[in-house]
């Protein structure tokens, strides 16, 4: 589990054993309160390193871009960008207290989650030649190494999101968490959201920007 | 009580068995692809030290109550030391209370001072004479980028110990906002540590910035230091979160922001940095690791990378960082200056908003490492201006401080000697920096012992002159006991001139023409005096260390009682008992005046409720 999760999977629960000191309710809402600040000053953090990444691009292509598959880009990201439409309404059915929704929700986005993994791993990283045969390395060029990083760094936040779904889901089955109480679903939410926005400035960067060479 | 019961013990035993794992797997995998050759260095050993890591953390225990949440199980924290064993055990496992965490940060840091301290001492016995007299000059490359990292982890190490330690008490607080969050980036710490230690056994050269191309040919030691500052940058990061969102949102009714007690903002400055910019030098190092692992070409000209990217990560990282390393040791000066002054903080709104400045100037100067690196010279002009910009509000400080020792009715325990040290050391630092950030001399200068010198005396007096001052005023709070004056007063006048000629001592060979990083050099310099005057003040420097850590540990069995509040200080820490209970306050404090009114009739700064009137 990557540190992300950790952090967030971490930031998700304080809120139900925090100290034990103060009223249950109060302190529920105190340490509520800390663990959003904290989950925004991560996603501060994480910006700083997709950013470098983004800056990496630019300084390595400039206005070049390598020859990427744009059907597979296109669906990937539209993949992606209705995940976060099931996400949302697994957090609004948790918040109305209806579990059907909820579980049905976070299923379907850890479904496009994957979906959108094996896109990337599959088509744009060429990973099974059995399947299809990619047209970039990692080595051969600047071109295919960044490709690479920035697909590979934010295929492994996928990758957490998608583990962090998976806990959430199992925790709520088991009634962890109320209309009321549920930071772990609320975190998951927003970070989920939080890696599709990288995906947004990602795309265009890969896939659209600048004019192909070859 | 076995051994292991001992936490640190179970996470090294961890780590070794997460190296031999990620070794086993690597093999493994490449005798059942039928790859040749089966063992390959490079993908073993990175693949072991990163389950190396997280064996750590798991023999450690700093996992285990996250673990229990994922599956759903609750886990009450637990106050005190742990049951049916001895209390200092706390020291040696993940233990929750920010104090406990506090002096593990600091007596960790100390640790790495001491190691650093001593790669330093032997490659600069070397040095005291032309030629190659006991180290091959490889293992004094070597010795010398050990030196940078030691010294780098000890410092943040130590400024974790004072954050951690103080920040919640000044607050008034019970603790951090996420005291799990808080363990787990203190355990980071130790696995990264071994990591380092490991790589000084392949031997690496490039020096603490390990530009490529060197650190992509050179050996797998190399590997090591980059996941070794992997794992330090990552509790770089969760550590300042927390700070953050424990400034934020756990501060006692009536403390604004503005009535924090003033190290409180510079912790806030610092971590906003550590934060944001750690981030680039570990996708840095990332990048260096994965063209030596797969050949990506980022930093390859042949394959259109370029090394200058490289620099350009590092530094927009390493140039701040300095000011990660200067700006709390500059909030201990500010907030230990009007206790002995006694008189108020001279413009503390100017302080607290000047290691903002700091910060966020800090951010647009990283160009100025880069001056001589072949990167478009339309850059140099701006980063110049820039970076003497930040003479500005290190400037604004100074006079601040000259302000509050103006008129003041001083005393000079151990703690001031080393605040008054400490300002003299920077300033030091701090005139030589314009003369490396002007293009036309820095091309001259850049790479010469000047800048040795420079970030010495910056150093030294930005973090350990403070640092050390800090370790002496607290100490009664930790401990209970004061620590022998004598000895202290020892220390400071062993070690204060000793930097002086040391730091003088090196600009003055760098100026002569002496460059860094070299084992030998030219008798023809004349710099050989000046390089036996600066190994003499080494050892003396060295030598005064180890007083004050005979001082730390004599003292804490044979040290007269110290009472709640010896310096007589108006800070939430020092109204509560010496040491400091398991739960601080026994009641809820709330600010009712100004931080520093020292001196002031019927001032007041907090009320404990339960307590009658003003103190």
């Amino acid at each position: 589990m990557s540190a992300a999760t950790a952090h967030a999977v971490a930031a998700a629960h304080a809120g139900h054993h925090g100290d034990h000191h103060a009223p249950a309710v109060d302190n529920y809402k105190e340490q509520l309160r800390n663990n959003r600040l904290g989950l925004w000053l991560f996603f501060i953090s994480e910006t700083f390193l997709f950013g470098g990444l983004l800056a990496v691009r630019f300084f390595l292509w400039g206005d070049h871009r390598p020859e990427l598959d744009q059907f597979i880009g296109l669906l990937v990201t539209s993949v992606l960008l209705l995940s976060s439409f099931t996400m949302n309404l697994a957090e609004k059915g948790m918040e109305h207290g209806d579990m059907k929704t909820f579980s049905r929700g976070l299923l379907a986005t850890a479904v496009l989650g994957t979906i959108f993994l094996l896109g990337v791993l599959v088509f744009e990283w060429g990973l099974f030649p059995a399947i299809y045969q990619g047209h970039l390395t990692p080595w051969d060029n600047v071109y295919g190494a960044v490709v690479f990083a920035m697909t590979g760094m934010h295929a492994l936040h996928v990758l957490s999101g998608i583990v962090f779904i998976f806990i959430v889901w199992r925790l709520g089955r088991q009634g962890h968490y109320t209309p009321q109480r549920h930071w772990g679903v609320e975190a998951c939410a927003i970070y989920w959201h939080f890696v599709d926005l990288v995906w947004i400035f990602f795309y265009p960067a890969l896939y659209l920007i600048g004019t192909p060479v070859h | 009580m076995s051994l292991m019961s001992l936490g640190l013990v179970r996470g090294l035993i961890g780590q070794a068995l997460g190296t031999l794992a990620g070794l086993f797997l690597v093999t493994l995998i490449r005798v059942l692809a039928g790859m040749d050759p089966i063992w390959a260095e490079e993908p073993a050993w990175v693949t072991g030290a990163v389950l190396g890591v997280i064996g750590f953390l798991i023999g450690v225990g700093a996992l285990t109550d996250w673990a229990k949440w994922t599956v759903g199980i609750p886990t009450p924290l637990h106050h005190g030391p742990p049951v049916g064993k001895p209390a200092w055990v706390r020291y040696f496992s993940v233990d929750y209370n920010h104090k406990v965490i506090g002096i593990q940060y600091g007596v960790t840091g100390l640790l790495m001072l001491m190691i650093g301290g001593a790669f330093a001492v032997i490659f600069r016995t070397e040095l005291s004479r032309t030629g190659l007299q006991f180290l091959s000059a490889d293992t004094y490359n070597t010795l010398l980028s050990m030196h940078g990292w030691a010294a780098l982890m000890a410092i943040l190490l130590g400024i974790g110990g004072m954050a951690n330690y103080l920040v919640p008490l000044m607050l008034g607080a019970e603790d951090m906002a996420f005291p799990r969050l808080n363990a787990f980036a203190y355990w980071l710490n130790v696995p990264s540590i071994v990591l380092l230690m490991t790589s000084l056994f392949f031997g690496w050269d490039g020096g603490w910035t390990v530009y490529p191309p060197l650190s992509v040919i050179g050996s797998v030691g190399y590997q090591f230091v980059f996941y070794s500052i992997f794992t330090l940058g990552l509790s770089s990061v969760l550590g300042s979160l927390n700070l953050i969102a424990t400034i934020l949102r756990m501060r006692p009714p009536g403390m604004t922001l503005f009535r924090m007690p003033i190290f409180c903002w510079a912790i806030l400055a610092t971590s906003m940095i550590q934060l944001t910019a750690t981030q680039l030098i570990g996708l840095a190092f990332l990048m260096v690791s994965f063209e030596r692992l797969l050949g990506m070409g980022f930093f390859d000209f042949e394959k259109g990378g370029t090394p200058i990217l490289f620099q350009h990560l590092f530094w927009f990282y390493s140039h701040p960082a300095v000011y990660i390393f200067v700006l709390p040791g500059l909030g201990i000066i500010s907030e230990i200056l009007p206790v002995f002054a006694r008189k108020p903080l001279f413009g503390y709104r100017w302080i607290a908003l000047s290691s903002l400045a700091i910060a966020l100037v800090g951010f647009l100067v990283w160009g100025h490492h880069m001056f001589t690196s072949g990167y478009a010279e339309y850059l140099r002009v701006p980063f110049m201006l820039a970076t003497l910009l930040v003479a500005v509000p290190t400037g604004v400080k100074f006079f601040s401080w000259l302000g509050t020792i103006w008129g003041g009715r001083l005393t000079f325990p151990t703690p001031m000697l080393f605040v008054l040290g400490a300002i003299s050391v920077f300033l030091i630092g701090g005139l030589s920096g314009p003369i490396l950030a002007t293009v036309a001399s820095d091309l001259h200068l850049h790479d010469s012992y000047f800048v040795v010198g420079h970030f010495h005396a910056t150093i030294f007096g930005g973090f350990t002159f403070p640092f050390f001052a800090a370790i002496y005023y607290w100490y009664p709070k930790i401990t209970g006991r004061m620590y022998n004056e004598a000895m202290g007063k020892l220390h400071f006048w062993i070690m204060t001139p000793a930097f002086w000629m040391m730091s003088i001592g090196q600009m003055s060979v760098g100026v002569m023409g002496m460059r860094r990083r070299i084992a030998d050099y030219d008798p023809a310099l004349g710099v050989e005096f000046g390089h036996i005057l600066v190994t003499i003040a080494g050892f003396a420097i060295a030598f005064s260390i180890l007083i004050m850590i005979y001082n730390l540990l004599h003292s804490a069995e044979v040290g007269k009682v110290a009472g709640a509040n010896p310096w007589r200080s108006r800070s939430p820490e020092w109204q509560i008992p010496s040491p400091v209970p398991e739960h601080s306050f026994a009641a809820p404090i709330a600010v009712v005046g100004e931080p520093y009114d020292y001196g002031l009739p019927n001032s007041t700064y907090i009320r404990m409720a339960g307590a009658a009137g003003d103190d």
